[in-house]
């Protein structure tokens, strides 16, 4: 019998009370929101419990969200043995996020971590290794966060190209 | 024998060694740099370090049009451009609710799956030349130019194809085009037996990767592993199957498990296995899309301004190196608000510094290649 989104979330909630808010459904991938605080315990608690084994993170992310002043952490979850997903959401402020790490759940989290930590800034608390995963050790800022400015240049080595159409008509 | 080492109350003292291997390399696929520390030849750990490729491919994405990300998905992944498109095109056409037209699923399938022999070609193909079989190398890539050949007739490049496009493909695939794939799929399935003598039975291949660098089903769920290395290790999953997306579900095909037939399951060699498998699965697949393959457009009428309304979704595709995700949210404008690519690579990479624990030097380039990662996916 497949578990349905809506009673995941009943179920988290029942456990969690307070944690979990803000539940969609009618979406293409149904979500809910956790309390920064809990995300742990709830991600052990969605991964053991029994019918709903979500063995699997298939991904982290995050989404920044200026407009709101947030940044929001995507946890996707699937379970093999059960052919459900369930997508969490995590917000945090934009000024030093901070949130749990889930690395002792879901060993998949570690990196995934350090990519969130290098490209958005966020800060893991209680991770193995948390460095810089795909730039250097020495770069500046968060590319991916929506008001990055790219530093002028890197290594003695200029970011900035001139336009090539202007070249080009010159 | 050395006097030293025998004299009474002397220890041989031993120190761990600390070593790079890359980010030139010829067998790290790409660039990419491991940090090994080493026992004599037993390697205590092996740290990868990634990112020598990282392109931004996701800030790109919010910076050009939905139509106008589709060329760049292609460098995602450029031995398997076909299904970076894909990934990328069903999540926008989910967001934006287009059918697509039933010509252009079958024209996605056929180049997909030509996409992946492609692909799985390569994986083993290097594989062997890794370990030190130079040959049979040159055997799989003189097959995968022939399909590169067919490549260009379909849609005009061999490696960043820019092929399927929002609402269905770019070019439709012809009736002379199906009969030259027809002709190199009863040429190919020949020479998968010729691969298999040639490589897969043989006593020292088996040998040196039978029981190498197992990959137990718990670490594969706890690390997120895909694809074929998922299903090395006994898990039958293929998205093509479980979730089911494009004409998957209409079609009849085997999906390979490892059965640890030379040694255990899991180990480099199950890897490897199950990689000629899903080649020869993938002929059989090719056959029936060429057979049921209806007539019509290949593509929908998909305005250029293309603005699907607010939503996320992520999609799932089946690629050679396992679940690629794409996590797409549209604001309702004309440029995606954010694009994510989950690659199997990455995951796959994550593992490496586990499971070198306690392996030989020379085994942890077996195990690089059994896992068929590739630099330009992990680092995007």
């Amino acid at each position: 019998m497949k578990v349905e989104a809506k009673d995941i979330f009943a179920k988290t909630e029942l456990r969690f009370p307070e944690k979990v808010s803000g539940f969609k459904g009618d979406v293409f991938e149904p979500y809910f929101q956790i309390e920064p605080q809990s995300v742990v315990e709830a991600g052990r608690y969605l991964r053991d419990e029994p019918g709903v084994q979500f063995e699997v993170l298939s991904d982290l992310t995050a989404v920044d969200l200026p407009k709101e002043n947030k940044i929001q952490i995507v946890y996707h979850l699937y379970s093999y043995s059960q052919r459900h997903a369930i997508v969490l959401k995590v917000d945090l402020p934009r000024e030093e996020p901070h949130v749990s790490t889930v690395e002792n759940v879901w060993k998949a989290a570690n990196w995934f971590e350090r990519e969130v930590f290098d490209l958005f800034g966020v800060n893991f608390e209680g991770h193995s290794d948390l460095r810089r995963i795909l730039l250097p050790e020495d770069w500046v800022g968060h590319p991916l966060l929506k008001d990055y400015v790219e530093q002028e240049e890197y290594d003695g080595i200029s970011t900035q190209r001139e336009p090539l159409v202007e070249k080009l008509l010159r | 024998m050395n006097e030293i080492a025998h004299t009474e109350g002397e220890v041989f003292h031993t120190e761990d060694m600390t070593l790079s291997v890359g980010p030139q390399h010829p067998s790290t696929h790409g660039v990419l740099r491991f940090v090994v520390r080493t026992d004599g030849e037993v390697i205590r750990k092996a740290i990868p370090d990634v990112g020598y490729l990282h392109r931004s491919i996701e800030k790109i994405g919010e910076k050009v049009t939905w139509h106008g990300y589709v060329p760049y998905t292609d460098r995602a992944d450029y031995l398997a451009a076909m299904f970076a498109n894909q990934g990328f095109c069903m999540a926008a056409e989910k967001l934006g609710s287009i059918e697509v037209v039933r010509r252009g699923e079958f024209c996605r399938a056929i180049a997909c799956e030509l996409n992946r022999i492609a692909s799985h070609l390569i994986s083993v193909g290097t594989f062997g030349q890794d370990i030190g079989a130079i040959t049979p190398f040159l055997h799989a890539l003189r097959e995968r130019e022939t399909i590169n050949n067919l490549m260009e007739e379909i849609c005009g490049a061999r490696l960043t194809y820019n092929y399927i496009r929002i609402g269905g493909v770019g070019y439709d695939i012809t009736r002379e085009i199906c009969d030259h794939i027809t002709e190199f799929l009863d040429h190919f399935e020949l020479i998968v037996d010729e691969f298999n003598r040639l490589l897969s039975y043989n006593k020292i291949f088996i040998e040196r990767l039978a029981n190498v660098a197992v990959i137990t089903k718990e670490d594969a769920l706890q690390y997120n592993i895909v694809g074929p290395n998922l299903r090395a290790c006994g898990i039958k999953w293929d998205i093509r199957r479980d979730i089911p997306y494009s004409v998957y579900p209409e079609l009849e095909f085997e999906v390979p498990v490892g059965t640890g037939e030379k040694g255990t399951l899991g180990d480099s060699y199950d890897r490897y296995m199950v990689r000629i498998r899903e080649m020869q699965e993938s002929c059989r697949i090719l056959r029936q899309c060429l057979k049921m393959m209806p007539q019509g457009p290949a593509i929908a009428k998909v305005p250029r301004k293309f603005k699907p309304p607010a939503g996320e979704f992520y999609a799932r595709v089946e690629a050679p190196r396992g679940d690629m995700g794409f996590y797409v949210i549209s604001d309702g404008s004309e440029y995606p608000y954010r694009v994510r690519i989950r690659t199997g690579s990455f995951t796959a990479m994550s593992l490496v510094e586990k499971i070198s624990h306690g392996i030989m030097m020379a085994d942890l380039i077996a195990l690089i290649a059994s896992l068929d990662v590739d630099a330009p996916e992990i680092d995007r």
